[in-house]
């Protein structure tokens, strides 16, 4: 399964002909200033809801974390290290990863998560009935259902922006260009040249995270590049989409239910003798 | 600036990306220093000691630009013997009036033959000290805006810069005490650290390189602001880094426009285009205010023509030759009316009235409390806004309803709400730091019964002239025959904001647009709103509203928006030439001396008489634009260069010295003078002040607070606190201390903290966190509190404003506040409520020994 | 900032590894959006399908009533394990759109099919009974739900095993026979709840089977994944799966004991069926333990990580 995922591109997959070319994002944190125009672009071009008022004293992060109402994330992290004398201040905005194998999307017993022609996945609202698989489906932690309207909801790639010729809003607004628009494939070249750029320049800790198509989800259509290991930034450092290992679940589960029936059968017939 | 200008940050950030270094001097890691390739904490309100530390290592390694230096500044210009030095008189320089706290600058002057008296003798003419005295508050340095003060054209030199009272020699001795151990001692910056900036600045200025320096408010809140920024000027003069690419001082502005609005101000004491305002005394006609304030050497020795210009924009047809063209309808100024002294004003009741614009002093300004006794003392307060501010409803809930001071039913002030158009509900031009103006269009009308400013000002004078129609009396003179006429578009009669701009940008007598300033006349032939932006509307085009791709044409891109004056976008750039006019190296070359077309050429506008040639030089005796020379970048300086001594424009000494903050913990280890001698104080009993240094009392307050903007809120919280989106990235006032004062005072990190001043108590959540480091200072360790200051007690997230700590002590040129450095106490917990708050106080008063005098010495 | 590095704890029990970073020791995954409804839901969906399962085995072997017994119970069971299904929906009223498609990616959309086939047959079967009417469809709808239950009680397994949940995701081999023994167990219970000792034998058998495949995947489980398997071991989930345990035990043994008596073998089923509910609710309970600690997330990726060198 994972490798013809890899072999092809996830838009021709779902049926979709003649489709544009995947696009993606490629968010270059080593630039990123946190000033999470990004998080305030996002909500105000999908009307996404508040989110809540609480100060969580994790440095300026006050949104904790993706989740219904927030499909932008800016993470930092105030952390000892070789920079300023010690002290580094790292700041990272997460977005939905729109894997090439979607966990999400699989589970999705409504079909109200789709892949679209550019190879994103969105949720169509009209379609979900809030069952709460993908949440739990979700390698990164990413989709989660609002409890105001039961809907499970996130970044939809500015899927309506795309259709139009738009760049995402998030991607935008960021004044420093640490969100990289894009074709896929474009994006990881760039990707790999900053990150040889980095490491040339003695910035050893730059690494990327989520582009290799033969990671655990056959890439993410929104990668990144770290300066520290994924957990750092609430990441999982090796996401494998769950449905890799249906066909063995199916299995056991197929065996498991044979075995029950045959334990009914022995329990009757067994008592007869 | 990765906070507050996270748009314009983008290029600090693509400068990196091309191999530049970015320093960031903050006494908190901030968003920047996370990005910034150094960075170095620093004692709030130390900067001067820190420039002032950069300046003398210059100096003494002779790593300036001498070329740039010996041609272009007034390094060789030779001092007067009258003037006297801070080092000479311990911190504080010639002609200091204690009794009225004010300086005399006869004696900071240029030596040289038929020297026509400083500008300051000429603009203050009254010999009454008082009177001059109350001359020098009305800001007459803010004036400056756009180009130098008056000061002798032709002034003897010593090329050899060996002279003891050239100004070079005279600014090594200045600086001589500023040495790295010093800068240890005040700034709590390592030697070592300190000795790497220098090498970083020095390696990267010369020929080859330039670097900028970029400062908003943490230099500006001081008792020293300007002078703050003239350390850096003069630091950057030295390396050879104004008026070159890549080089100069970029002062990030504030609200947007708010450039706009110094260049067409809002200011008390200027006209457009940086026109002093007419004071009572001395400017009593026409000509007399034209010869105070004109100078004798560049463009400021047109000064008539701009004037005249402006008051045929808005007085037109009645503006004559005969009547002065109406010069005398312009209101004079007869002291500082700062916004400051106009809430003293409004407490002694001779403020009446008041009317505020998208301002919102119960928070925003320093010493909210006193901005609110104030109001609470007025007759009537219309307060324009989007939102229901603090300033509009301290009445029925503000602190001192709370503290049961003040009752709803006894305070007397009618208060009118009017709700205000945002700017995507109206057409205008934004002029940003780069003086450039972008033109922005309506998008939707607004809503409602919100109206544009523009609206309100254009028809709230229309129905005051109809109002006044009739009248006979000569004081309504000046409202009737104003020039009131622009055409209304749309349903809601708004005036069409490009009719202003026209009017802005000026016309001939044929009522065609002008292109140039240069076009500009004294004889009233011309008509221009605003001098310096004279060519925004040439042709009839709105220059403003050009919006070509920077793909599209040179680095330099010209078709982007316009900047003043004359689409330039990098001032006095003759400089960036060498004095024969030829490029100081390729790489850094902007405009140039072409031989055989006679004229600069170049990538930017020249900033400089386009066919003078690089050798020419002045007859002796001319005046205005003749008399500038070749070799003259600084066109609007009166002596045509840059100035490493300020012989004039700056009412606290024409070099820049450290002075502690007027609350300090610390005393002045370079002078026995510790303050600004001449830092304005408003003296009144709800605006006392701490001791400071070795003073008793002054370690009631140890530690120092500094306040500041988060990228999340917008300034008095306005425009962000009441916004759900922007509330929830920062939805709690904290403050924000090291691990080390949190265990000191027993802080819990996300539980309340106490924060207390001589003026108040406000309380905050607790960020305990090591972006804060404590600091060696004068042997002992330092703790600093960092506080933003965007709460109020309305909106969405709402909490104590941090400007009911802060006290009245304005920087004396342009009366700022000083919000960036004080003294305070925290302790854990939250505050008192009800009248026990201002028990709390007293009770701190009291273990300070605080009385109305303390602080106040000169 | 101040749990801003866990450390993992070197107890005997823990995951050994030194150390794991977090941010702010936030959860990096979502904790599920299922209540209670969802254990509730495993439970009665395998109550009922193995309760088919018997009542087709008890109806071939000659206990009537037994099987009379298991077909009401299993229509009930289903009825109520449908009605927690939608009500744990976020929209309950779009329940429908589960029929919009049908993914063999989705154990939810097979499940909801195989419900949706299965239990009209299971209500068909239990009216046909009750009833006496309509014999032969009775029969009909005997076996297809006996056919069917089987899938109804081991697809959830399937439904926890496939998500990200470690605890559930971890446990898909064992999962599915763990939930039919469990499964097992209760309709087994059921059936001595209900039914006189006499006529009880096959549910007692049954249950016997069902608790012995329980606690043997539970054992495996434990021992396949060490000291991952400590969501199931600790906290909550720890005590609910102990619970299970004994609950099936001692109903196992009162059963096997009790065989004469009718209250010692109602108390038994009672037991039984009680023990399967709290395991239930104890796997649930893990898998939410295992999101609520990003150790458990990840502490498992960063080791293959490393073990990769990557
Ligand atoms: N997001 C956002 N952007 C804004 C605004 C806003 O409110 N929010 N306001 C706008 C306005 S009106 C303005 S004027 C500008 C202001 O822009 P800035 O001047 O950048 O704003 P501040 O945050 O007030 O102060 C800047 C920095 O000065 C530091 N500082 C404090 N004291 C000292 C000191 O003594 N020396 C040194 N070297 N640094 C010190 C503070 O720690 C702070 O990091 O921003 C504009 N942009
Ligand atoms: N402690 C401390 N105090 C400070 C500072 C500091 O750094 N520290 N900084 C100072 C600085 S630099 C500044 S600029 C001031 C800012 O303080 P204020 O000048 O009081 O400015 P704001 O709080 O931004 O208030 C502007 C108001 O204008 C409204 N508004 C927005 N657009 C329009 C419009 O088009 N028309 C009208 N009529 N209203 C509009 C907004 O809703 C908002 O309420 O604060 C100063 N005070
Ligand atoms: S990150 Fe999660 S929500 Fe996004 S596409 Fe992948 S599985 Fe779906
Ligand atoms: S909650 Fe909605 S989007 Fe998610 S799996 Fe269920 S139906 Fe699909
Ligand atoms: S792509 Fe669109 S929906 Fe997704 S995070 Fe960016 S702005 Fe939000
Ligand atoms: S907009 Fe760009 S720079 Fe700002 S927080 Fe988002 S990613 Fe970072
Ligand atoms: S708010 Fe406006 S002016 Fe300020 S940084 Fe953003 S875009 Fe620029
Ligand atoms: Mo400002």
């Amino acid at each position: 399964m994972a490798a013809e995922a890899r072999a092809l591109d996830p838009a021709a997959l779902a049926g979709h002909r003649d489709h544009p070319p995947r696009m993606g994002f490629f968010t270059d944190t080593s630039i990123c200033i946190g000033c999470k125009a990004c998080e305030v672009a996002c909500k105000e071009w999908n009307a996404v809801p508040e989110d809540g008022l609480l100060l969580t004293g994790m440095s300026y992060d006050n949104t904790q974390g993706l989740g219904a109402s927030t499909w932008r994330h800016v993470a930092f992290i105030e952390q000892p290290g070789a920079d300023h004398d010690g002290l580094r201040w790292l700041m990272s905005s997460d977005v939905c990863k729109h894997c090439t194998e979607a966990a999400c999307l699989d589970v999705c017993p409504t079909g109200a998560l789709m892949r679209t022609e550019f190879g994103t996945v969105i949720v169509q609202d009209d379609v979900c009935n809030g069952c709460g698989y993908c949440v739990s489906a979700c390698p990164f932690g990413v989709i989660d259902r609002r409890p105001s309207d039961g809907g499970a909801h996130k970044c939809t790639l500015c899927y309506d922006r795309l259709g139009a010729g738009l760049m995402p809003a998030c991607a935008k607004a960021c004044p420093t260009e640490s969100i990289q628009f894009g074709p896929l494939d474009e994006l990881r070249e760039r990707a790999g040249q900053r990150v040889a750029e980095l490491h040339d320049a003695g910035r050893s800790e730059a690494r990327l995270y989520g582009e290799d198509p033969d990671d655990g989800v056959g890439g993410a259509g929104a990668f990144f590049l770290l300066l520290d290991q994924p957990e750092v930034y609430g990441l999982p450092p090796d996401p494998v989409v769950t449905t890799r290992e249906l066909p063995r679940i199916w299995r056991h589960a197929g065996i498991a239910a044979a075995s029950l029936a045959l334990a009914a059968v022995a329990a009757c017939v067994s008592g007869r003798r | 600036m990765a906070e507050c200008h996270p748009v314009g940050f983008q290029w600090v950030m693509e400068a990196k990306a091309r191999g530049a270094t970015v320093i960031h001097i903050d006494p908190r890691f901030t968003r920047t220093s996370a990005v910034a390739d150094r960075y170095v904490p620093i004692r709030a309100g130390a900067d001067i000691a820190f420039l002032g530390g950069v300046i003398n290592h210059v100096l003494n390694s002779e790593t300036y630009f001498k070329e740039y230096v010996l041609a272009y500044t007034n390094a060789s210009t030779i001092l007067t013997e009258d003037y006297a030095d801070t080092e000479d008189l311990d911190g504080v320089f010639s002609g200091l009036n204690r009794e009225d706290r004010f300086y005399d600058f006869d004696t900071w002057r240029y030596q040289g033959g038929d020297v026509r008296p400083a500008s300051g003798d000429r603009s203050d003419p009254d010999e009454r000290p008082h009177v001059r005295g109350r001359v020098r508050q009305a800001s007459r340095g803010e004036a400056h805006g756009s180009g130098g003060a008056a000061a002798s054209a032709w002034p003897e030199t010593d090329d050899t810069l060996q002279h003891p009272r050239c100004v070079f020699q005279v600014l090594k001795r200045h600086f001589a005490r500023y040495t790295p151990e010093v800068v240890e001692q005040i700034c709590g910056v390592s030697q070592e650290q300190f000795a790497e900036v220098c090498r970083l600045l020095t390696e990267n200025s010369g020929r080859d390189r330039t670097t900028a320096f970029v400062y908003s408010l943490g230099w500006t809140q001081h008792t020293t602001g300007v002078q703050c920024i003239r350390t850096a000027a003069i630091l950057q003069l030295l390396l050879g880094n104004i008026g070159r690419p890549g080089g100069g001082i970029m002062a990030l502005r504030g609200h947007a426009s708010i450039q706009g609005s110094t260049d067409i101000p809002t200011l008390f004491d200027l006209l457009p285009g940086y026109l002093p305002m007419p004071h009572a005394w001395g400017n009593e006609d026409l000509d007399t205010y034209v010869r105070a304030e004109t100078v004798q050497k560049g463009f400021w020795a047109n000064t008539r023509s701009y004037m005249v210009s402006l008051l045929k924009a808005w007085w037109g047809d009645a503006a004559t030759a005969e009547n002065d063209f109406c010069y005398d309808y312009l209101p004079r100024l007869t002291g500082s009316h700062s916004t400051y002294e106009t809430v003293l004003a409004q407490l002694d009741g001779t403020c009446k009235g008041y009317f505020l614009y998208g301002q919102n002093p119960a928070v925003g300004s320093a010493n909210a409390r006193m901005q609110r006794l104030g109001m609470a003392n007025l007759d009537w307060l219309v307060v324009r806004d989007m939102v229901m501010i603090e300033s509009a409803t301290w009445w029925k809930d503000g602190p001192e309803i709370q503290t049961g001071e003040q009752r709803t039913e006894e305070i007397g002030t009618e208060v009118f709400f009017l709700p205000a158009a945002a700017h995507t509900e109206k057409s205008g031009s934004f002029t940003n730091t780069q003086r450039m103006l972008q033109w922005h269009h309506e998008a939707v009308e607004p809503a409602g019964d919100a109206r544009s400013d523009l609206w309100f000002t254009y028809h709230l004078g229309r129905r005051i002239r109809e109002k006044l129609a009739s009248s006979v009396d000569d004081v309504d003179r000046p409202v009737l025959d104003l020039t009131w006429e622009y055409p209304l578009r749309g349903s809601l009669d708004e005036p069409d904001a490009e009719a202003v701009l026209a009017e802005i940008n000026g016309w001939d007598a044929e009522q065609h647009p002008l292109s140039a300033y240069t076009q500009l006349t004294d004889d009233g032939s011309t008509a221009c709103g605003c001098w310096i932006y004279c060519g925004v509307h040439a042709d009839g085009v709105n220059q403003a509203a050009r919006r070509k791709p920077g793909q599209q044409q040179s680095w330099v891109a010209p078709e982007w928006g316009w900047a003043w004056p004359a689409n330039r976008r990098v001032l006095y750039n003759r400089a960036s030439a060498d004095p024969d006019g030829k490029p100081w190296s390729e790489r850094k070359a902007l405009i140039w001396w072409d031989e055989e077309k006679g004229r600069w050429v170049g990538h930017d506008v020249p900033d400089f008489i386009a066919d003078r040639p690089p050798f020419f030089r002045p007859s002796e005796g001319a005046t205005g634009p003749a008399a500038i020379s070749g070799v003259d970048p600084f066109i609007m300086q009166a002596d045509g260069k840059g100035w490493l001594f300020a012989p004039a424009g700056l009412v606290d000494g024409p070099l820049p010295t450290h002075y502690e903050p007027q609350e300090s913990p610390f005393p002045n280890l370079l002078y026995g003078q510790q303050h600004n001698p001449v830092r304005q104080l408003l003296r009144h009993p709800e605006n006392r002040y701490q001791p400071s240094g070795d003073q008793p009392g002054a370690d009631v307050f140890p530690y120092v607070t500094t306040t500041y903007r988060l990228t999340e809120h917008h300034t008095g919280g306005g425009m962000s606190r009441f916004l759900p989106y922007l509330a929830e990235l920062q939805p709690a006032f904290f403050c924000e201390v090291s691990p080390q004062l949190a265990t000191e005072r027993g802080l819990e990190h996300l539980g309340w903290a106490t924060v207390v001043t001589a003026r108040s108590a406000i309380e905050a959540r607790v960020l305990v966190t090591e972006r804060i480091r404590p600091l060696e200072v004068q042997g002992r360790t330092l703790h600093q509190v960092g506080l933003p200051w965007h709460w109020g007690p309305n909106g969405y997230t709402t909490g104590d404003a941090f400007n009911e700590l802060a006290h009245l002590a304005l920087e004396p040129n342009v009366h700022i506040q000083e919000v960036k450095a004080m003294a305070c106490d925290i302790r854990p917990g939250r505050r008192p409520r009800g009248p026990a708050l201002r028990e709390l106080v007293r009770r701190y008063q009291e273990r300070a020994g605080i009385t109305d005098e303390t602080g106040t010495e000169v | 900032m101040k749990s801003r590095t866990g450390r993992r704890d070197g107890g005997k029990q823990m995951v050994p590894e030194a150390e794991f970073t977090s941010y702010y020791g936030r959860p990096v995954l979502k904790e599920t959006v299922w209540e209670a409804d969802i254990p509730s839901y495993l439970f009665l969906g395998g109550l009922a399908g193995a309760s088919s399962a018997l009542a087709a085995g008890a109806q071939l072997s000659g206990h009537p009533e037994l099987a009379r017994t298991a077909k009401v119970g299993a229509a009930g069971a289903i009825s109520l394990s449908l009605a927690a299904l939608v009500h744990d929906l976020g929209r309950p009223a779009r329940f429908v759109n589960m029929l919009r498609v049908f993914k063999i990616t989705s154990p939810m959309s097979v499940g909801t099919w195989l419900v949706s086939a299965y239990a009209p047959l299971a209500m068909g079967a239990a009216a046909s009974t009750v009833g006496r009417k309509l014999p032969r469809a009775g029969l009909a709808a005997s076996a297809g739900a006996a056919a069917l239950g089987p899938a109804v009680a081991a697809y959830t397994s399937a439904l926890l095993a496939d998500t990200a949940v470690p605890a559930w995701h971890d446990a898909r081999r064992e999962l599915p026979y763990l939930f039919v023994g469990s499964a097992a167990t209760a309709a087994g219970g059921l059936g001595l709840l209900a039914v006189r000792p006499e006529a009880a034998g096959p549910a007692v058998r049954l249950a016997t089977l069902g608790a012995a495949a329980e606690l043997s995947a539970e054992q495996l489980l434990d021992r396949r994944l060490g000291p991952e398997a400590e969501p199931y071991r600790t906290g909550r989930a720890g005590v609910l799966l102990r619970t299970g345990q004994l609950l099936a035990i001692a109903g196992t043994g009162a059963a096997l004991l009790g065989r004469r008596s009718r209250a010692v073998s109602a108390l038994a089923g009672a037991t039984l069926l009680a023990g399967s509910a709290v395991t239930r609710f104890a796997v649930f309970e893990a898998g939410r333990a295992s999101v609520r600690d990003p150790k458990y997330v990840v502490g498992p990726q960063r080791d293959r990580l490393d073990a990769r060198g990557g």
